[in-house]
């Protein structure tokens, strides 16, 4: 009889998530298809799903119009440079947080993730005239150390909740075997936490290459990433739908790759965390 | 001696190379992606070969862009050498001391062949601030054959009344045919510009002389009521979300008798590659009430200098490169006198070539028929014509333009959006310090 219902439940659930996968991932897909239609095509009422002409024209008049390999460049440096040196900073935050807890550890971790919930356009002017003072406005470095600040919090609660699953054992027996802080950190902790502090890099660089606010505001010409790069397909006066979603495709194909190949990382890293 | 002369010479080349160096600039831009303006990025490469300037462009969406270039300027941030703004920041930042004064602009330029109506829109205090790229205004587009078959004839200049009749004949909901199509989406550049320039025609204003509030007015009423009762007859379903995008899209696809809106979309809606009723548009003067004022808006894309930045040479020089009779028939040479940047000399109306264009005479009418100085029936203290040329208005406008798109969509009426509106713009104004 359980046998019966099983297979049953199983193709349901199978449906289900199939279903809900589909609905996830079906804006995505629109783009796609919108970027191999004509302008006209784009706009049809009612909209044509494949059956249409298929073209590479708007693709062709984004890589006349654009350096899209000096925007690429950029978002590369950028999202793999706040997440390095997020991790550098967030590794011996996190081991103090887990392995050597105050009182108020539980209060600061709360306090960084509050700092998340700030909007950001309320501290655009400081930062901004930061930016001026220190030589950091359009430079990749500039860019790099506001987006290691602004996702540190995320990093810092991740790496916290991955290393408090090691026991704390482990470490102490390192100690007693003469090993040094430094020691501890690198050979016996990061090894031990690779899944995790993989699944957060990864999910760091997708957040950083995701990141629009500050991407548009602190760069013009020289450092700007893919984010200013599809912003300068969009326009409230002239329908360019279909070159839009060129450009929002080419600009968002490297992160689905990166994310396609790494998701057995990232799913077992999330659900090995705090995350699940 | 050789020393004393190996150090002349030293001197000699570094001074050269400086020169050098000074002569050609590479000046950084930010601009809209609007179609003149990425034509212009096309033909950056013939600027480069008469100045040996290089150009780096920045082109955002025009909200992005107006946020980025406002914390730029405010901050003297020196990201900037141009700047693409428009008539509302123009005469503002002006004041403010933020903007290079184009009035040393050289003979050969003829500064004096800009269109009075987009110099005027483009300075404060009778100095030019900011050089008109493309200016437009509104005006009535509308199927020839649609307007026909209804057995109606449109005059140069109609009426409100004849508008709402027209859109009723000409609706045909059995083939999705709407008799209008008119911008109601929330946003002072979107729905909030096209009420602010209908309500000119009906008698309304902003503000009185002394900066009060003025939508417990009568006009007012009459605008946004006259407004939803033809849009909820003729419009299309869900025209409270409808800007200038949503409505072309309708449009193009014969699916509008007319539409209203800004005079730029002439040349998309006669693309045939583009529009399936590209040879059945007519065009037609935005309507009026007998008032004397009609209610099409006046705006000009412009390039402005940002006080401040260390190429004001290279930055002029591109300044009157861009916007000059002879960028024109640069632009007419490659790709036809219909994609020439229109709105902004004179001469270009001139031209017999441009004379030619289907839209260009009503074009010119339109934004002739609009005066950013005396924009309303009673006098109002401010200048624009679909927006009040205040800092404080952006944000007081979006919010007011969220009122009617709410009663438009009927979450609640249009007597309480105008008395939110009332009480929200006095609130905003009195903190501001005006009232």
């Amino acid at each position: 009889m359980a046998r019966s219902i099983a297979p049953r439940r199983k193709a349901i659930n199978t449906l289900l998530a199939w279903s809900i996968g589909f609905l996830i991932f079906f804006p995505i897909l629109w783009t796609i298809l919108t970027s191999f239609k004509t302008e006209a095509t784009a706009i049809a009422n009612p909209p044509v799903f494949i059956g249409f002409d298929w073209t590479l024209e708007n693709y062709q008049a984004v890589m006349e119009r654009s350096n899209y390999g000096r925007f690429l460049w950029n978002s590369i440096v950028i999202a793999g440079g706040s997440t390095i040196l997020g991790i550098l900073i967030a590794i011996p935050a996190a081991w103090s947080m887990a392995f050597v807890p105050s009182k108020r550890t539980k209060d600061i971790l709360l306090w960084m993730l509050s700092t998340k919930m700030l909007p950001a356009v309320g501290v655009l002017y400081p930062i901004y005239l930061l930016f001026i003072r220190m030589g950091l406005l359009d430079t990749k470095i500039g860019l790099m150390i506001v987006l290691m600040l602004i996702n540190l919090p995320i990093i810092v609660w991740m790496l916290y909740t991955y290393f408090k699953e090691i026991p704390g054992e482990i470490l102490e027996a390192a100690r007693m075997d003469g090993a040094t802080l430094r020691e501890e950190v690198i050979y016996i902790l990061t090894p031990m936490a690779i899944p995790g502090i993989a699944s957060t890099l990864l999910l760091n660089v997708i957040l950083a290459w995701n990141e629009a606010f500050w991407t548009l505001n602190l760069t013009a010409a020289k450092a700007a990433p893919l984010t200013a790069f599809i912003a300068s397909y969009s326009s409230p006066e002239g329908l360019f739908y279909a070159k839009l979603s060129a450009a929002s495709t080419m600009a968002i194909a490297p992160i689905l790759i990166l994310g396609w190949f790494s998701q057995k990382q990232l799913v077992s890293g999330l659900t090995f965390g705090a995350v699940k | 001696m050789f020393v004393k002369n190996a150090l002349r010479a030293a001197t000699a080349i570094s001074l050269i190379a400086a020169a050098g160096s000074a002569s050609a600039e590479t000046i950084t831009i930010a601009t809209v992606n609007n179609g003149d303006m990425i034509r212009m990025q096309g033909l950056t490469d013939d600027f480069t070969a008469k100045t040996g300037h290089e150009v780096e462009w920045v082109t955002l969406e025009e909200n992005v862009l107006r946020q980025r270039v406002t914390t730029d300027i405010s901050t003297k941030g020196g990201a900037f050498d141009i700047m693409t703004i428009g008539m509302y920041e123009t005469p503002i930042w002006g004041a403010n001391g933020w903007l290079v004064a184009l009035d040393n602009l050289s003979e050969g330029y003829d500064a004096a062949d800009i269109l009075p109506a987009m110099a005027g829109g483009l300075s404060h205090d009778g100095t030019l601030y900011a050089a008109p790229f493309y200016g437009e205004s509104s005006m009535i587009m509308y199927r020839t054959d649609l307007m026909e078959k209804a057995g109606l004839d449109m005059p140069k200049d109609p009426t409100w009344t004849f508008i709402r009749e027209a859109a009723a004949a000409m609706t045909d909901r059995d083939n999705e045919i709407n008799g209008i199509c008119l911008r109601g989406k929330a946003g002072w550049g979107e729905g909030g510009a096209f009420i602010t320039a209908m309500s000119n025609s009906f008698g309304a204003r902003w503000f009185d002389m002394d900066w009060n509030a003025q939508f417990d007015s009568e006009a007012w009423a009459n605008t946004v009521n006259f407004f939803k009762d033809t849009m909820d007859e003729s419009g299309p379903a869900g025209y409270a979300t409808n800007g200038f995008n949503e409505n072309l899209s309708l449009f193009q696809q014969g699916k509008c008798g007319m539409w209203i809106d800004a005079t730029v979309a002439a040349s998309f809606v006669t693309n045939p590659n583009d529009s399936t009723v590209a040879d059945k548009v007519g065009f037609a003067l935005a309507p009026d009430n007998g008032l004397g004022k009609r209610s099409n808006w006046l705006w000009a894309w412009a390039l402005a200098i940002p006080a401040g930045t260390q190429k004001q040479d290279a930055a002029v020089q591109f300044i009157e490169w861009a916007t000059s009779k002879d960028y024109i028939e640069l632009v007419a040479s490659k790709e036809g006198w219909a994609n020439v940047p229109p709105g902004a000399r004179v001469s270009l109306y001139e031209n017999p070539n441009y004379q030619a264009v289907p839209f260009a005479q009503m074009t010119l009418d339109s934004i002739l028929s609009a005066d950013p100085n005396n924009s309303t029936v009673e006098e109002s203290p401010y200048v624009g014509v679909q927006f009040a040329a205040i800092p404080e208005f952006a944000g007081i406008a979006t919010e007011v333009s969220q009122e009617f798109s709410a009663a438009y969509a009927g979450q609640q009426t249009v007597e309480e959006a105008l008395a939110k509106a009332q009480a929200l713009t006095n609130d905003a104004m009195e903190a501001a310090g005006y009232r």
